[in-house]
């Protein structure tokens, strides 16, 4: 369990990192918090020729307040995130939602932007984008791009940065004065994969859903505001629309059982 | 030898130390990072590092293996193949008399996934990890057999064809009148119950440095093979060498080891070889995946269970059919799993009559071999969930049948139908203290709230009997009396100890217990503290076992609870033999008797006239300073050596009663748990773990023992598994697969304990490390079912299995899906698929692409080159892969069964580092308006590596593959698009290649 031989670039800048991936092209890899890639390098799942660290690039670890949104720096750990002082404010679901990203070990190391890039299905980070129809910044030499969580991530482990691209920053809207939210999930043991994740926005008029754990990447569904029998019926349509597969460690009829009894539950005592 | 006297309540009168929680000499080392575990060892200059290949399929023929490329890379110095092991050594002795072969490495035919193919040997880890990609092995895939009773049957592909058969050995037993009283007994109750295959994975995983000696001097190994030592017979004359001729030595600190490191006995024979083939020393360091998927599981089994039972709960008679599944080779001491336990299969109950039929059975997966608890999580998960079923059916109090049949505490030492002589007890009394202590009133005052409240809440109970010190002897009980009189007797456990002390009057031990960080080194300083009127601190434990220069026979080692019972009485029989010696010199200093010689404070006295004291150190000194003084006959030097065996264990009788191990301990649990009913989750509301471990040595380290093994029995219980597909493609590769309770898992439990010393060791004192391994497993099967109102309790109760269990409905969506993927079957591991996809061009167009080899090659994800090889064959260079992860595949593609243009089947299979993939199905097209609706059946099979570690993604990233190489089709067949599909078919990969970019 040794990785295959690679070179390491330490980049200090977003620009020099960007002329790095212009550089060396589709053999380059950016390593942030390495909780992910490490390990896949290890078991040679991935073998580049070439890591970017950013970790330790000041410039890009930041998180700020602008323009209505949370902004992100590709080099901000997630505890920076847990423990900034006014989240619960700031963005409520991001409070709620962190503490269940593995352990506050993997979170001091791993990367908000490194897990949004992974787009791993179980993963929070990806779902809370989604479930807040947030942005993604890519930047290249040539400039830069925003994306919309729905554009941003394409299906398992697959987004749409291109290359030459990495991911600056990503946003999260700041909490809706109108909205509640809430968040759960089940895994065997805390600090698993997701076997479902949900996260629920109800605003006066609409409800959001968005399951992660379940399909291909976290899926969202916007309801008008129902209750009773007709929300009960349009959770488990969305269940079976999620096309939930089954792995050795939760069948997909169990899948879907969890959607129904985590989006209502959540939902319901959004409601009250 | 059993001729030493010894005297329990003398010794135990006499305990400064004993029985006390003194700290652990172990832990200022572990604690300050200064612990020297297996890899912290320095090498030789010169020595090289072993990188091993592994099979990934559960059952082929090895066509053919080329390390010509390997062989050429930087830093490579040889490799080791079939051919090497076949030239160099023999077979492994087998417990059974079978025609089958296990080596070391697999010779001409692998039967599990992860078997080792070849050893690369080079300057570094990652050099010969470089080099494994570079071997090509051409495998003939064989018909795996994964499924226990399907192994059993006629029809079933069989691993061994020398033996004809997988069922490897078949044995009945019959003690008592079993059939008058079934026919006698009011009800037969029944329960078919299965044990999974699990383990109890150490942080430290299996470490090996071997040199082959100049010459014929045979070999020297340093690892952590942790014993039996029964077992270094077997590695020397697979090596083909005398035992002397090779040295093993250990390491003085585990990163544990729970029995599992037993196997690391085959490593040592291959790492052997590899350093002759290398010419020089190797060292091997098994990392996570190959300790997961290949170093040693717990024997599943498959259990029918019958009792013959009164309408008050008296059981009369128990009828076992029991198939154990050991894997794709009977690998020493299997088949164990089943006869450690047999003379006590009859567990804490007074039932007289027994049948037992016993059958082992190879599959193609892991050898099964020792993890802790080793034999009894399996036989109590079946006769402690029967007892529970009998309460169910009878509608009896489950604690109610336990103390019905419970046996009675006057009748101790007590004679099991099947041979156990069960040494002391009281169980009424345990069952009594945990009942009132652990308030179990209380919590069926909860049970009834809860259930009223419309709560999931249940109670469970396990009463077990806990064996320890294995005899040597059980084993045989596989053979049948005219073979075993033919091999001729095996029995006895013996336990050695050594005691010296030197010039300056210090005190130095070795013993052979081989510890895994039980703390061994600070209870044998307590015990000979107390034997020599010292202080443990005076008394330095050696527990470095070396073949060559240790005192140590066949039991040595650290399995079977053997350490408290055997291992400490022995060292206390040992320290005895010194005190005798030297009270003969004090006696002849102070113009006594050596009767009237007392031990203590560092002092000896005569107890006439303790006033005039010697100082222990003067005494000891004698023998090295001054050998002319010493009383007349006496030898000169001060170290004692004991050999100890009880003997009590004889080997199997002509009727096949043996006594299989020396000592039973008594544990009694509780467990109450909720259940959640939204989730499926486990809530354990109390845990209640009552022992009975005779006298307890150091009550703090005894505790440790019970929580750790508590938190394996949990794990097995509710998350634990090594899960196997179908095709024997293993899927549980990683921690994220394989699930270990965390601190965030485990609950408090409460422990009681009470003290019925042994008559059989010599300080009274049994085993109590597997007791929760045993018990906890079934305990929360127990609760589960009585919380469910359910029999079908299958380990490890996952919440999603538990959701299974409760039969929820499943409600359809309001409109049917179209398109939709056909719905798996519950569970189901294998990757079957099903789909549609809306394709912009005729059916006739979609066909004609297919037969096409050029456009073909623009449909395949990835493929880099196609060449035809027959008729609609084609060997393929693919690139697949998904996000992050991709593999190169030398794939080969058929079509058949075609029907233009309405059907055909499109196959493909492949190799690659990442281990082997293939997927095989049917294809519809239909018109569909201007298009074609093309539907697809597949079942897609994926080994090796890939499998192991991302099973959690496999279904979905299949899914993936499958739906663009569909529309990749249409892409195609609708046409005009030639050019551009073919730079669809580039940025489909650039696509892929980019999502790595920003990875983290």
């Amino acid at each position: 369990m040794k990785p295959a031989a690679f070179d390491y670039i330490r980049a200090d800048s977003a620009e020099e990192t960007v002329a790095l991936l212009r550089q060396y092209g589709d053999d380059a890899k950016i390593l942030a918090g390495g909780q992910s890639l490490m390990a896949m390098l290890n078991i040679r799942l991935a073998q580049p020729k070439i890591l970017v660290d950013i970790s330790r690039c000041e410039q890009l670890n930041y998180a700020r307040i602008d323009h209505g949104k949370l902004v992100i720096g590709a080099a901000a750990t997630q505890a920076s995130i847990e423990w900034r002082a006014n989240l619960a404010q700031e963005v409520p679901l991001l409070k709620l939602a962190i503490p269940w990203i593995s352990h506050f070990q993997v979170r001091n190391h791993g990367t908000v932007c490194g897990s949004v890039a992974h787009a791993d299905p179980s993963a929070e980070l990806p779902l809370c984008l989604t479930a807040l129809q947030g942005e993604v910044v890519l930047r290249s030499h040539a400039g830069r791009r925003v994306l919309k969580a729905d554009d941003f991530f394409q299906g398992m482990l697959t987004t749409a940065i291109r290359q030459g691209e990495i991911i600056e920053e990503v946003r999260f809207p700041l909490q809706d004065k109108n909205a509640r939210y809430a968040f759960e999930e089940v895994s065997i043991r805390h600090g698993d994969f997701a076997l479902v994740a949900v996260a629920a926005v109800v605003t006066p008029d609409s409800i959001d859903l968005t399951i992660g754990g379940v399909s291909d990447r976290a899926r969202r569904l916007t309801l008008p505001k129902i209750t009773g029998s007709d929300l009960d019926d349009a959770i488990n349509d969305f269940a079976w629309e999620l096309d939930a597969q089954s792995d050795t460690h939760a069948t997909a009829q169990y899948r879907r059982h969890l959607v129904r009894e985590l989006g209502r539950k959540l939902i319901n005592g959004l409601m009250q | 030898m059993n001729d030493i006297s010894f005297h329990p309540d003398r010794a135990k009168a006499d305990s400064a130390h004993i029985g006390r929680p003194a700290l652990r000499v172990e832990d200022a080392a572990l604690l300050s990072g200064r612990a020297n575990y297996a890899d912290d060892q320095g090498v030789k200059p010169g020595t090289v590092y072993a990188a091993i290949l592994r099979s990934p399929h559960a059952h082929a023929e090895i066509a053919s293996i080329d390390s010509a490329a390997a062989l050429k890379m930087p830093g490579v110095r040889a490799v080791l193949t079939g051919a090497d092991v076949k030239s160099w050594a023999t077979p492994f002795a087998v417990g059974v008399r079978q025609p089958m072969e296990h080596w070391c490495m697999a010779i001409e035919r692998v039967r599990y996934v992860g078997e080792p193919v070849a050893v690369v040997m080079a300057e570094s880890r990652y050099l010969a990890e470089d080099a494994l990609d570079a071997i090509k092995v051409e495998y003939r895939t064989l018909s795996a057999v994964v499924d226990p009773e399907a192994a059993a049957e006629a029809s079933a592909p069989v691993l061994h064809e020398a033996v004809g058969s997988n069922v490897v050995n078949d044995r009945h037993f019959r003690y008592g009148d079993p059939e008058a009283a079934f026919a006698a007994a009011a009800h037969t109750v029944r329960l078919k119950v299965h044990y999974p295959r699990n383990s109890c994975t150490p942080i430290e995983c299996f470490v090996v440095v071997a040199e082959h000696l100049p010459g014929d001097d045979g070999y020297d190994v340093f690892s952590n093979f942790q014993g039996p030592f029964a077992l270094h017979p077997v590695m020397a004359r697979a090596l083909k060498v005398t035992g002397a001729r090779l040295r093993l030595r250990s390491p003085r600190d585990s990163g544990g080891s729970f029995g599992v490191k037993q196997g690391v006995s085959t490593y040592i024979v291959l790492l052997c070889l590899a350093s002759r083939k290398a010419g020089a020393p190797v060292k091997w360091v098994e990392d996570r995946l190959e300790h997961l998927q290949a170093s040693v599981s717990a024997t599943n089994r498959v259990t029918t269970l019958e009792a013959a039972v009164q309408p008050d709960g008296e059981i009369l008679a128990l009828r076992y059919d029991q198939i154990d599944d050991c894997g794709a080779y009977l690998r020493a001491p299997e088949p164990a799993t089943f006869y450690r336990m047999h003379g006590s299969l009859t567990g804490a109950y007074k039932v007289r009559n027994l049948e037992v039929h016993n059958r082992v059975v190879l599959t193609n997966k892991t050898p099964s071999g020792l993890v802790r608890g080793f034999g009894g999580p399996q036989v109590y998960f079946a006769l402690e969930r029967l007892i529970q079923h009998i309460a169910v059916e009878l509608r009896l109090d489950p604690l109610a049948v336990i103390e019905r049949n419970l046996i009675e505490a006057d009748t101790f030492p007590y004679r099991a139908p099947a041979g156990a002589l069960l040494d002391s007890g009281d169980y009424q009394q345990a069952i009594a203290m945990a009942r009132e202590q652990g308030g179990l009133a209380e919590l069926l005052a909860r049970r009834d709230q809860a259930r009223a409240e419309g709560r999931l809440y249940g109670i469970g109970y396990a009463a077990i009997v806990e064996p320890s010190i294995s005899n040597m002897g059980y084993i045989t009980t596989a053979l049948t009396a005219e073979e075993r009189a033919r091999a001729g007797p095996k029995n006895g456990a013996s336990a050695s100890a050594t005691v010296s002390v030197d010039a300056l009057g210090s005190v130095s031990v070795v013993i052979d217990s081989v510890p895994q960080g039980q703390g061994h080194r600070t209870v044998t300083a307590q015990v000979v503290a107390d034997a020599l009127g010292l202080n443990p601190p005076d008394i330095v434990v050696n527990a470095e076992l070396d073949t060559q220069k240790d005192a140590w026979s066949i039991a040595a080692g650290n399995y079977s609870s053997r350490f408290a019972g055997a291992v400490a009485g022995t060292v206390h029989l040992a320290a005895v033999k010194v005190r005798d010696k030297l009270a003969v010199i004090a006696a002849d200093m102070l113009g006594c008797s050596p009767k009237q010689i007392a031990f203590a404070k560092g002092k000896i006295f005569s107890l006439e006239r303790p006033e005039e004291k010697l100082p222990f150190h003067r005494v000891a000194g004698a023998t090295h300073w001054s050998p002319g003084m010493l009383p007349r006959g006496m030898t000169t030097g001060l170290r004692e050596t004991v050999f100890w065996s009880p003997p009590q264990l004889v080997a199997p009788d002509e009727n096949d009663v043996i006594n299989s191990s020396g000592v039973y301990g008594f544990v009694f649990d509780i467990c109450a748990l909720e259940v959640d009913r939204a989730t499926g989750k486990v809530r354990i509301d109390r845990y209640v773990s009552a022992h009975d471990a005779g006298r307890i040595l150091n009550p703090a380290l005894a505790d440790g023992q019970i929580r750790g093994a508590f938190a394996q029995g949990l794990g097995a219980a509710l998350m634990e598994e090594f899960v196997y597909g179908s095709d024997g493609s293993f899927l549980s590769g990683t921690f994220a697969d394989y699930l270990v309770p965390t601190t965030c898992e485990v609950p408090e439990l409460q422990i009681l304990h009470m003290e019925t010393p042994s008559p059989f060791t010599p300080l009274g004192s049994k085993g109590l490390g597997e007791g929760n391994n045993m018990s906890t497993p079934v305990c929360i099967g127990n609760a589960l079912a009585d919380a469910l109102g359910k029999s079908d309790i299958v380990l490890p109760m996952t919440p999603s299995k538990i959701h299974a269990l409760m039969a929820l409905a499943d409600p359809p969506p309001r409109k049917p899906r179209t398109g939709a993927p056909a719905q798996l079957p519950a569970g189901g591991h294998g990757l079957n698929m099903a789909g549609a996809v809306d394709l912009a061009a005729s059916p006739e167009q979609v066909f004609a692409v297919l037969l096409d080899p050029d456009a073909l090659s623009r449909v395949i994800p990835g493929c880099h080159a196609l060449t035809r090889t027959g008729e609609n064959r084609y060997r393929a260079d693919v690139t697949i892969g998904i996000g992050l992860v991709k593999a190169r595949y030398a794939a080969e593609v058929s079509l058949s069964e075609l029907d233009p243009p309405n059907s055909l089947s499109l196959g493909g299979s492949g190799i690659s580092a990442f281990g082997s993939a293939s997927g095989a199905g049917k294809v519809r097209l239909e018109p569909a308006g201007s298009g074609t609706r093309l539907h697809y059946d597949y079942s897609v099979a994926v080994s090796g590596k890939v499998a192991a570690v991302g099973g959690r993604m496999l279904e979905g990233a299949a899914k993936i593959i499958l739906r663009q190489l569909f529309e990749q089709l249409g892409r195609q067949a609708a046409g005009g698009e030639a050019a551009g599909a073919a730079s669809t078919s580039l940025s489909w990969w650039r696509k892929l290649t980019n999502a790595l970019k920003d990875a983290k």
